[in-house]
């Protein structure tokens, strides 16, 4: 990840043979069915449009786009996409197609679907939530604001080779080109859909759609045709939705169940991980997330950087982390570890409430403040947010909890009526594995706004230039920009709008059946599974 | 009788003009925003008001019911902003589960409420009366996400009599039916003792034992059919009651009825199913108490239609 870009001439040159597939599994036995649960029903399989914990993979399974990621990595890999040549101004990308790839309804992929995917996801009458990850496309603005159907900057060179060109240098772009989003769908498929393509997708993925009964199961079959040799392994994955996490784990016990794909519900896991047989079947993996309280820097008193440096002060986060059985690691700063351009030897905020006091009582509180916690109304958020209280009430801030329904919080959020907010149920996932992805909605000025989702409304217009210039880089340094992050990130923390208290780690749990690499149950960007690459082993 | 009908039909049609207004009133004035819930976290202002102004939310609160009322007297309930599917084609997908698991709850609860209020009333001030009025007290009270837990614990997960959840078969019913019965019994039980203990005092009661009838015989044929009466009108009531309690009982037997959908699309601020699971459940409900209304008056010649 980190060589990113000085590798892109590298996969370039390569041009990987049209389908050998690198990463098969030697022990892997082809056939069989899985049972997957959510609680939660599958809202859309529309790749434009689905932006969920359950769709996110399911969708990466039935799509694919012009580029991709190692399984179980954040390695960038290129996916329909055959091989690609950057300009030297970073502004232009060209990517030659894999030849003979064919969408679910048989007919090839051409270099004119790309085009067509693109135009769609931006088009504002497909309502993507995804949209704006495009901005960079020159022409983007144009069709955001009805203006334009298309986008001026992708051509189609001829049926096998599409040019994209940015308005901007963007080093992201790849990671973009492998959202969801930016998944490549058939135009006539679409159409013939009338506006509900979500229940009726088409794609080139490894599986195909076989059967879907609104509010009970969706079944997923292999995709004979599917360009990556040898892939999927299984014939056939069954989604039950409707499920509570609980009653999911209950079923995985009795062997009806080989992914409770919500995870271990909390008040189960330590009697999971005490007992050896069941805790051998648990996989931890990192996630790009970190939880973390906003300090609404227009509120008095947090408009003073000395209260919010208090604040930040007084979080005891290991006792937070202890009140969600472990399943976290302190955080000292937005990015999470695993996410590159974490600033490795900074030490953060230590915890010191008398420090805290002091500091306070020199920003002329000496008896502390009133205030308001906002916070999402679901375990363990309110729990969480307890401890919270109690840690601001040992420095004198007497902190009410305001407990409600997720779209309320962000509301209040957004509006900026929040001085407090904590982040748990809506905290910020990286959409893809780059420092960028942690600014510019949640700390940058662009998300400042009446409604976006920098809830606390820190806007720095000398920190946003240089998050810009960072991510206007265009050629081989990658450790160079990086390195701008991570100052960037060092500069937001002197300016402490939010506490980051700690990054969540994830736990999955699979059947004994289940065969294929661990990091694949915790795939950092096929969340939570990687179906194409598991198997089930009996 | 055809007036009284066409009366209670126009009341209804009234009843359900008003839930609507109010759901909506209630969810247009609620401080969530649907449209940033459509346009999520990276969308730009300009994408939200693009979204806002084609959903038509832009508009005044008067414009936007009266656009939902015209497209409901057609027949359209809308599009879910977040699945973008019609809402009829999702609430027709769960309504006949949720119906099923209505009427089989309603069932569990009278077969349990009223034998339970019956056997009280007999044994009035007994050990037995007080034992049941005691356990009519708990059901009344228990948590139903507690009682389903446990009932799927014990019989499903221990015993393995029914399956873990899940929806298709009779044995799939059983469990779910068996909560909401539970749950529900108490209120029956609590009314039916009462209604049975002034019904086993009246007059008539008297002759007919006084008659030499057998104490069953006129337990079953006079005592019965009079004290069931108010029982009945209840259940018109209940249906209500029912519609909410059941979104917990569907959320952890997974049964895959409105009640979820309900649950999921108020998460998100999903106006158009929120607004058509409500009218549906709110047609179920005048439904319910238009027919245990038509109903009295067979069973009781006492009550008439006027």
């Amino acid at each position: 990840m980190k060589k990113l870009l000085a590798s892109t001439a590298l996969i370039a040159a390569l041009a990987l043979p049209a389908v050998a597939e690198q990463h098969m599994d030697p022990n892997a036995k082809p056939g069989g069915n899985i049972t997957v649960t959510y609680k939660d029903d599958v809202a859309t399989l529309d790749p434009a449009i689905g932006y969920d914990w359950q769709n996110w993979s399911m969708i990466k399974s039935l799509f694919d786009g012009l580029m991709d990621y190692e399984p179980g990595t954040t390695t960038l890999r290129p996916g329909l996409a055959e091989s690609y040549e950057i300009s030297d101004d970073g502004m232009t990308f060209t990517f030659h197609l894999r030849p003979g790839v064919k969408f679910h309804n048989g007919r090839e992929m051409v270099a004119e679907d790309v085009k067509y995917s693109l135009d769609r996801v931006t088009n504002p009458a497909t309502q993507s939530p995804g949209a704006g990850f495009f901005g960079a496309i020159e022409g983007y603005d144009a069709v955001a604001s009805g203006e334009a159907e298309t986008l001026s900057g992708v051509t189609v060179v001829d049926p096998q080779t599409v040019q994209i060109k940015l308005s901007r240098p963007d080093a992201t772009f790849l990671h973009v080109m492998a959202l969801n989003f930016a998944s490549v769908v058939p135009q006539e498929a679409v159409e013939a859909a009338g506006g509900d393509f979500g229940k009726q997708p088409v794609g080139t993925g490894a599986f195909k759609l076989g059967e879907w009964t609104i509010g009970q199961r969706l079944v997923f079959e292999k995709n004979a045709d599917y360009w990556r040799d040898g892939l999927p392994y299984l014939d056939t994955v069954t989604f039950e939705v409707g499920q509570e996490p609980i009653v999911a784990l209950l079923r995985l016990q009795n062997g009806e169940v080989d992914v409770p794909g919500d995870g271990i519900p909390p008040a189960k896991f330590q009697e999971v991980m005490a007992d050896p047989e069941q805790a051998a079947r648990v996989v931890e993996g990192g996630q790009l997330q970190t939880g973390y309280i906003t300090l609404n820097v227009t509120t008095p008193p947090l408009d003073q950087v000395e209260v919010r440096k208090a604040i930040n002060m007084a979080i005891n986060k290991d006792r937070i982390v202890q009140l969600i059985n472990g399943r976290a690691v302190p955080a000292n700063q937005p990015l999470p570890p695993s996410m590159p351009g974490y600033t490795t030897d900074y030490a953060g905020y230590a915890y010191d409430p008398e420090a805290a006091k002091q500091m306070l009582a020199d920003a002329g509180l000496p008896d502390g403040f009133e205030t308001e916690l906002y916070v999402m109304n679901t375990d363990p958020n309110p729990r969480i947010a307890q401890a919270i209280q109690q840690d601001l009430a040992a420095i004198g801030v007497n902190a009410s909890i305001q407990s409600l329904a997720q779209a309320n919080v962000i509301e209040a959020g957004g509006a900026g009526t929040a001085p407090m907010i904590w982040s748990g149920g809506m905290a910020w996932i990286a959409d893809f594995p780059d420092p960028s992805n942690f600014y510019g909605p949640i700390l940058g000025c662009a998300g400042a706004v009446e409604g976006g989702w920098n809830w606390s409304k820190f806007c720095d217009e000398a920190l946003d230039a240089e998050a810009t210039a960072a991510d206007s880089m265009v050629s081989q340094e990658g450790e160079e920009r990086l390195k701008m992050w991570s100052d960037v990130y060092m500069k937001v923390m002197e300016e402490a709008p939010w506490v980051p208290v700690f990054n969540e780690q994830r736990y999955t749990m699979k059947s004994a059946r289940m065969g294929g690499d661990d990091a694949l149950y915790v795939d950092p960007v096929s969340i939570p599974v990687n179906y194409d690459y598991v198997y089930v082993t009996d | 009788m055809v007036a009284y009908l066409i009366r209670r039909l126009i009341q209804s049609i009234l009843i359900l003009l008003g839930v609507s207004f109010i759901t909506f009133f209630l969810l247009y004035v609620l401080p969530a925003d649907p449209v940033r819930q459509i346009a999520g976290r990276s969308a730009t202002p300009q994408t939200v008001e693009n979204i806002r102004t084609q959903l038509g939310l832009d508009q005044p609160f008067i414009v936007q019911y009266g656009r939902y009322l015209a497209g409901l007297v057609q027949g359209d309930m809308g599009r879910s902003y977040l699945q973008k599917t019609d809402v009829a084609t999702l609430i027709m997908a769960r309504l006949p589960a949720s119906l099923l698991l209505m009427v089989a709850g309603i069932g569990a609860e009278l077969v349990i409420g009223l034998t339970m209020g019956v056997i009280a009333a007999l044994w009035r001030g007994r050990a037995v009366d007080n034992g049941l009025m005691m356990t009519s007290f708990v059901t009344v009270s228990a948590p139903q996400f507690v009682v389903a837990l446990l009932l799927l614990y014990v019989f499903a997960v221990k015993l393995g009599w029914f399956p873990i959840g899940g929806y298709g078969t009779p044995a799939h019913l059983v469990l779910p039916a068996l909560t909401l019965g539970i749950l529900g019994s108490g209120w029956y039980a609590r009314m039916m003792r009462s209604s049975m203990v002034e019904v086993l005092r009246a007059d008539f009661i008297r002759t007919a034992r006084a008659k030499g009838l057998s104490r069953a015989r006129v337990i079953l044929r006079h005592a019965l059919p009079n004290a069931i009466l108010p029982v009945i009108a209840m259940i018109g009531i209940d249906i209500g009651i029912f519609m909410g309690g059941i979104v917990v009982v569907e959320g952890v037997f997974g049964w895959p009825g409105i009640g979820q959908l309900a649950w999921q699309a108020i998460q998100r601020v999903d106006i158009p199913i929120i607004m058509g699971v409500t009218l549906v459940s709110a047609c179920a409900i005048v439904t319910g108490n238009l027919l245990a209304d038509l109903i009295a008056p067979l069973i009781d010649p006492r009550i008439r239609i006027r």
